[in-house]
């Protein structure tokens, strides 16, 4: 049997970072990923990563603190504070961290990093790679787990490519491995290890259209939910403003923080006729700003009423050719617009999953030896809305800090290397599910599933929800899961089965649907990404908390329960901008 | 009446196959549709057994890169209407061996990635602000660090097909990437692991990845400035950046 110390599940920004953190103590590690690391969907981010650095000339009053203010009023107060506040003053470090290992950032005139404004933020303190910072951050880690891998001892330092976990096996409340399906060979083996860092990304994919890359579904989430492992306030889901219409592409939010406008079909900068945006018009938090479009567009104001226009050309063809180019780009390819030229059609669609894997803010769960970081947990410093430019930031402060202890964890054992039984009986089970969905007699498709169940999240659990929709998408959720059972992968060869993978995924689509939606059937009132049509204000006295539910294997059914939120810097506030 | 986009789709399972076939496939267009998108079609409703690398499907990623229609390209980028006229070939991409499909094993790739030393080299205690660095001299990584490592450059360079020691077009410019940073302390080093007959010296400046690239990257130009670099280097001259 394969064996690491520490085993980390996903290789993006989360990831890597943890990797790096836990052989900066000298512990064994291995990082398991689906996808080669530079194919994370982490290198998708385009506007940048939030830091107090003070910079910009615009900029010299800011602080940690203000960072923390601006998270958790972005939050709609549903962040638990101290994280909140942890996460910002490691913020200015990871960016100095970043520019050591050689990260790119744009400059300022000065020689220093650049910081542009961005939704939510008293100031600006988004340091950037044009618009391709995620990408270039994502590539940097990867150069730095090259360096770490050649100056490692034998497998001290070890990424599994293609490696694609599918279960996690825990024993009497502590971590024994995971197991994996090797894509290239198409064997499935179990790995055992001591501690494992779950770092897998967002569940964008049980929404359609999302701007999420295809390989960010519900499954990292689901894994440990069905070991047994909470998740909290998986109702929360972020729609992002700017998405391309009709792909569902990301227009990055530095299109408006660079200055650039919304507008109707009659030219109109709407968003200054809503009181929650009238102030800060388009670089309000993306919540107000996706819900104010929508309501355009179904208002009959939207172009072809199906769109918004985002129109950057005022800011000049050489500001765009700096600052925006990979967005320029994407709309020439995608859509056949120059935007020096053409305003973008865009409109709101999936972007982030703010719930997922409950952890505290050193990405421990409940489990023994069992961590999270990054888009797949839930520390939570989001809240009810992510502001942009923090996902980067979560996924190397918290990838570092889950890292570090996860191999405290591994320092502080005595006795090593248990649970052979467990991790064989895992396997066993493995092999005969993916053998029911490969020689099983079902007549269903996976894609078919997958479609059906994206479309019906995006239209009853989407901007806007109330409680007779969310009701009939939970009778349609649990409807999908009853045909689910009867889906058959029509090929059974192991090798890169990519349809397998895919049956797999949607599977676990299917059981986050599930936690999201009964999340928003619970929660009576509007907070941050959630919007009640039937309670549309915030009720503090009853949901300043979290959702949390946990999946009882036993008996086959979602155990719902509540977390208080942390406060005790800021108290919670109408949230106007 | 509904458009039908063609294609001609490179199959092989070299551990159960004696050799390649190309199967044909008719996919019911939409406008918009990519190549991409056609090819999940296929998977979802006609072969689940076709295999291909995807992930962002925006062009970022690097995964679905392969020849199409006769050229290196992103799947996800090249709109599916190519193929509502003559049927379209798409083959793996070259010079790399074939796991199954469309998808080839990419260690050979990574193994000349890894050998450049891919990483900032500064030669000096990292300082507790940020290394300065004026926006002219970051200009000059501008479009180096656009590479996605989707090996288009690799599989279209014929020195790659004969010489599998060729560390290729795509960790050369990654070589220059680091050579042309002004914080960056190790050209030395750098020209020595690409300044042999496996390195910089084994280009033909041929122009192949130049032309493949999907980011616009113009590797020969990358690899021509290491040769400069490189001979001035071994030659006794002083360096110039």
């Amino acid at each position: 049997m394969i064996y690491h110390d520490v085993v980390v599940v996903g290789a993006g920004l989360a990831g890597l970072r943890a990797a790096i953190a836990v052989n900066q103590k000298n512990v064994n590690v291995a990082v398991l990923t689906k996808v080669h690391p530079v194919r994370s969907h982490s290198g998708a981010a385009q506007g940048g990563i939030n830091a107090a650095m003070g910079n910009n000339p615009r900029g010299g009053f800011d602080s940690v603190e203000k960072h923390a203010f601006d998270t958790i009023k972005g939050a709609d107060y549903l962040a638990d504070q101290p994280a909140a506040l942890k996460f910002t003053q490691a913020a200015p470090g990871v960016i100095l961290e970043l520019e050591h290992w050689g990260c790119p950032f744009s400059r300022m005139g000065d020689g220093r990093v650049a910081q542009r404004p961005f939704g939510g933020a008293g100031f600006p303190r988004t340091c950037y790679a044009a618009d391709k910072t995620g990408h270039v951050i994502l590539h940097t880690l990867y150069e730095q787990a090259v360096r770490y891998e050649h100056a490692s001892e034998r497998d001290n330092f070890k990424i599994y490519d293609e490696w694609m976990v599918t279960r996690l096996v825990i024993e009497e409340g502590k971590c024994r491995g995971v197991i994996a399906y090797h894509l290239a060979t198409g064997k499935v083996e179990a790995i055992m290890a001591e501690a494992v860092i779950f770092a897998t990304g967002g569940a964008g994919r049980v929404y359609l259209p999302t701007t999420n890359a295809v390989i960010s579904t519900g499954l990292g989430l689901a894994i440990p939910y069905w070991a047994g492992v909470p998740m909290k306030d998986m109702e929360f889901v972020q729609f992002h403003p700017t998405t391309i219409y009709p792909t569902g592409i990301l227009m990055t939010e530095g299109c408006r923080g660079e200055g650039g406008y919304l507008t109707n079909k009659d030219g109109e900068r709407f968003l200054k006729n809503y009181p929650d945006s009238a102030k800060a018009m388009e670089t309000a938090p993306r919540d107000i700003v996706a819900r104010n479009m929508q309501r355009e567009i179904n208002e009959g104001r939207g172009i072809d009423g199906m769109y918004i226009n985002l129109d950057i050309r005022h800011l000049g063809a050489e500001k765009i050719m700096e600052r925006l180019p990979g967005i320029r780009d994407i709309a020439m390819n995608f859509v056949g617009v120059d935007p020096i030229n053409q305003p973008i059609p865009v409109r709101p669609g999936q972007h982030y999953t703010m719930g997922g894997i409950d952890t505290d803010e050193n990405g421990a769960t409940c489990v023994e030896g069992f961590y999270a970081a990054g888009e797949c947990a839930c520390v939570s410093v989001h809240g009810a809305n992510r502001l942009g430019g923090n996902s980067l930031l979560e996924t190397l402060v918290f990838g570092k800090f889950a890292g570090e202890a996860a191999a405290d964890y591994v320092l502080s054992k005595s006795a090593l290397k248990k649970g052979d039984a467990a991790l064989k009986q895992g396997l066993d089970e493995e092999l005969a599910k993916f053998k029911r969905l490969t020689d099983g007699k079902g007549e269903e498709k996976a894609g078919t599933i997958r479609d059906e169940l994206g479309r019906l999240m995006a239209e009853k659990v989407g901007i806007f929800r109330k409680d007779e929709e969310l009701k009939e998408a939970f009778k349609q959720v649990k409807a999908l899961q009853k045909r689910f059972e009867s889906v058959r992968v029509g090929f059974s060869g192991m090798k890169f089965n990519q349809a397998l993978v895919m049956a797999l995924e949607v599977e676990g689509n299917l059981a986050m649907a599930e936690t999201i939606v009964y999340g928003a059937a619970v929660r009576k009132e509007s907070r941050g990404s959630h919007f009640r049509t039937d309670f549309p204000k915030r009720d503090d006295e009853n949901f300043l908390r979290h959702t949390v539910v946990t999946w009882d294997a036993a008996e086959k059914k979602m155990k719902p329960s509540w977390k208080p939120v942390i406060l005790g810097l800021f108290e919670p506030k109408e949230r106007k901008y | 009446m509904a458009k039908t986009a063609k294609f001609r789709i490179f199959r092989f399972d070299p551990e159960k196959d004696r050799d390649f076939r190309f199967q044909d496939f008719d996919v019911p267009y939409e406008p918009g549709m990519t190549i991409l998108n056609a090819l999940f079609y296929i998977q979802d409703n006609i072969d689940q057994s076709l295999c291909f690398r995807v992930s962002c499907r925006a062009g970022i990623c690097g995964s679905c890169a392969m020849h199409i229609d006769g050229k290196y390209r992103l799947a996800c980028e090249t709109q599916a209407s190519i193929a509502l006229g003559s049927r379209v070939t798409i083959r793996p991409l070259a010079h790399l061996p074939v796991v199954r499909d469309l998808v080839v094993d990419m260690a050979p790739f990574w193994a000349h990635y890894k050998k450049i030393q891919p990483y900032l080299q500064p030669g000096n205690p990292d300082p507790e602000r940020e290394r300065s660095q004026t926006p002219a001299d970051r200009s000059k990584l501008d479009i180096l660090i656009d590479c996605i490592l989707c090996a288009s450059c690799h599989a279209s360079c014929p020195m790659t097909a004969s010489d599998e020691a060729y560390l290729g077009p795509a960790a050369l410019v990654k070589t220059n990437r680091f050579a042309v940073d002004s914080r960056d302390s190790a050209l030395e080093q750098r020209l020595k692991i690409v300044g042999d007959e496996h390195g910089v010296f084994r280009c033909h400046t041929v122009f192949n990845c130049s032309l493949a690239c999907p980011k616009e990257i113009d590797p020969a130009g990358s690899i021509a400035n290491l040769k400069r670099m490189a001979t001035k280097h071994f030659l006794g001259k002083p360096e110039v950046r």
